[in-house]
């Protein structure tokens, strides 16, 4: 049973000047099992939560911990949290020029599963983990990411999150920038790796509309470095018509109009 | 047209002191003052680690030169006085013609005509550390030749010579050249080639090796419709010196160059310097040219410079430009590699390998390329990326 305990995470980043804290005290426990939507308007810290929980050298911890089944997350390096089941989908894929797509899922796999997958075998997973998300075959031959679009990276950021089978995903913004069939091939993804396992999801998105796809267990609105509330499903229906107002005191919409 | 290159660059390159047109040379050494070091082309090189092969040094040594010719090529060592020799080019700095004037004999290395030839390898090894040796070879593609010539530099000491490439009529010739040198060899070189009537060449420069490494490949056109491909790669280690100087004078209509240097640099005092000239001169309407430079910095103490000069003297072509850029290794290229699982070693020797993907996957010779790969993984080692 995975288990992702944040406590009272507080996050800075290295700006020009002086460090700015981002993260003013999160807590947010994530089961095997569940599905946490963390909703909030831009700019309120949510995609830095992703990345200090995946270790982007980029912030600071300033106090808190992260444990992943009880196991210290802030002491591993980046791979090493990658390798213990913590996966990112980002919202900005990087792209890695001569690095074919195959060598960088294949190498990413072996370090992951501690072992190179059989070749046969994992021609044919491939193969099948790209069809499923509507992935021409053809992309497998192509650099990391390069000169794909918005959509395609997404794909790919599913598709290795199908691969490499990790106990607990966050998926930064996946939703952001995908026209409805994307959305709807990428959300598939999901529920296919939701009902793979004991796996928990923590579903960073500024909109509801992916929760139309994806069912949360729990929502959480986060807001100026913190989760502010916490509910059900409601709680999302409830951004939806009224939008983050109520606790940014600005107006901005939670919801596609 | 010739104000353009008095002009400031816009993005940062230098204006060259002089236009390329009117560079000296001559087959004479003493036609050229000994350098002192603040001239353009010499300003970037460090002198005194050439061993006087700028000065004066007499040869006290000779190099090896063997040739594994493939069936149909044939190979030769002739004297100084064959009438071959010199119809390429002319050097154009001092150590060149020291070296014009000083080799004892040459290796000719001609490609049949209308058939397609296997790869011919050329050794050159040095004389031995702590000797000078001059040297000459010639390669040659008959008309509607097609083959590869592969020149493996390797050995110890200090070395100058010329490389005359002939593309005849509608040939297409590769020319591999690797300088893979031990640690205290010092080696300049200046390529000269000279294109046909649609004739192709794709020239790649591999520098691995050696304390100082100087090549300069020029390129001219003798007829239209000539291709150049002019490809580098290079690593340079701590206390390396390694310097491209590509020349392509574009003098002919309708002809095409594209131009690719790539390096990687670490360690203390490992030094890189890539002049890429393009002069397009009043004749060469319908001229398509790029070059590109880029380098990877590995790790702190290493220097890159990069270097392009671009003249035009006609706005009747199709297309010009160059690129240059030197960066540090991307960090979050490193990240996003890490985050899956990947470790820092690994994911640093993918990025590297990536970086030179491209070049090397067009070497269209399987064992130069897996050469090239493991080369590349070994420079990785040492530093312990």
């Amino acid at each position: 049973m995975a288990t992702l305990e944040i406590k009272d995470l507080h996050v800075s980043v290295v700006s020009e000047d002086a460090p700015k804290e981002i993260l003013k005290g999160v807590d947010l426990t994530i089961k095997a099992g569940e599905t946490h939507a963390i909703m909030g308007p831009n700019g309120s810290g949510k995609s830095t939560l992703s990345y200090a929980i995946a270790g982007h050298p980029k912030y600071t911890i300033t106090s808190g911990t992260v444990t992943l089944d009880g196991e210290d997350v802030l002491e591993m390096s980046v791979d090493e949290r990658a390798r213990a089941g913590l996966f990112l989908a980002m919202q900005y894929p990087v792209e890695v020029p001569g690095v074919s797509m195959s060598n960088f899922l294949r190498t990413a796999a072996t370090a992951v599963r501690g072992e190179a997958p059989n070749l046969r075998h994992w021609v044919k997973e491939v193969k099948g983990a790209m069809a499923d998300l509507d992935i021409d075959p053809a992309f497998a031959e192509r650099s990391v990411n390069e000169g794909f679009s918005g959509g395609e990276k997404k794909r790919h950021e599913i598709l290795q999150l199908g691969l490499l089978q990790p106990k607990v995903a966050i998926l930064d913004e996946t939703d952001s920038g995908l026209d409805v069939d994307a959305l709807r091939v990428v959300s598939e993804g999901v529920n296919r790796f939701k009902a793979s396992g004991e796996v928990g999801v923590m579903l960073i998105t500024h909109y509801t509309r992916i929760l139309k796809y994806i069912e949360p267990d729990f929502v959480h609105v986060f807001a100026n470095g913190r989760i502010v509330e916490s509910g059900g499903r409601e709680l999302a229906d409830q951004l939806e018509s009224e939008g983050y107002v109520k606790y940014t005191g600005t107006k901005e919409a939670a919801a596609l109009s | 047209m010739a104000a353009l290159s008095t002009k400031p660059h816009s993005h940062g390159a230098v204006v060259p002191v002089s236009s390329r047109a009117a560079h000296f040379t001559s087959y004479d050494v003493n036609a050229f003052e000994v350098p002192g070091g603040r001239e353009e082309i010499w300003r970037f090189t460090p002198l005194k680690r050439l061993a006087g092969l700028h000065s004066g040094a007499a040869a006290t040594g000779s190099a090896v030169v063997e040739v594994n010719a493939a069936p149909g090529v044939t190979a030769e060592t002739v004297g100084r006085d064959d009438s071959r020799l010199g119809t390429a080019g002319v050097p154009g700095d001092r150590v060149a013609a020291q070296a014009y004037t000083s080799f004892v004999d040459a290796t000719v290395v001609t490609l049949p005509g209308d058939v397609k030839s296997e790869p011919t390898t050329v050794t050159v090894t040095g004389a031995g550390e702590g000797s000078v040796a001059y040297g000459h070879v010639q390669v040659k593609a008959s008309q509607f030749a097609e083959g590869t010539v592969i020149l493996d530099y390797r050995g110890s000491g200090a070395y100058a010579d010329n490389v005359e490439i002939l593309v005849a009529d509608g040939a297409h010739l590769t020319v591999i050249a690797i300088h893979d040198w031990a640690d205290d060899a010092v080696h300049v070189s200046q390529h000269h080639a000279k294109l046909g009537r649609d004739a192709t060449l794709r020239h790649t420069v591999v520098t691995l090796g050696g304390n100082v490494v100087r090549v300069t490949p020029v390129v001219q056109y003798a007829g239209r419709g000539g291709d150049a491909e002019l490809f580098g790669l290079y690593f340079a280690d701590a206390g390396q010196h390694q310097e491209h100087r590509p020349f392509i004078d574009h003098g002919q209509p309708n002809c095409r160059s594209n131009v690719v240097y790539k390096g990687a640099l670490q360690g203390e005092g490992a030094h890189t310097v890539w002049i890429g000239d393009v002069l397009i001169r009043v004749a060469a309407e319908g001229t398509e040219t790029f070059e590109l430079n880029r380098n990877l910095i590995l790790t702190d103490g290493a220097r890159a410079d990069s270097v392009p000069n671009l003249e035009i003297e006609t706005g009747e072509i199709e297309g010009a430009g160059h690129a240059s850029a030197t960066g540090r290794f991307d960090d979050e290229q490193l990240f996003y590699l890490q985050a899956r699982g990947i470790p820092e070693d690994q994911a640093r020797r993918l990025v590297v390998r990536g970086f030179f993907q491209e070049l090397i996957a067009k070497i269209a010779v399987p064992e130069v390329r897996e050469r090239l790969e493991a080369a590349i993984e070994a420079e990785l080692e040492a530093v312990g990326a």
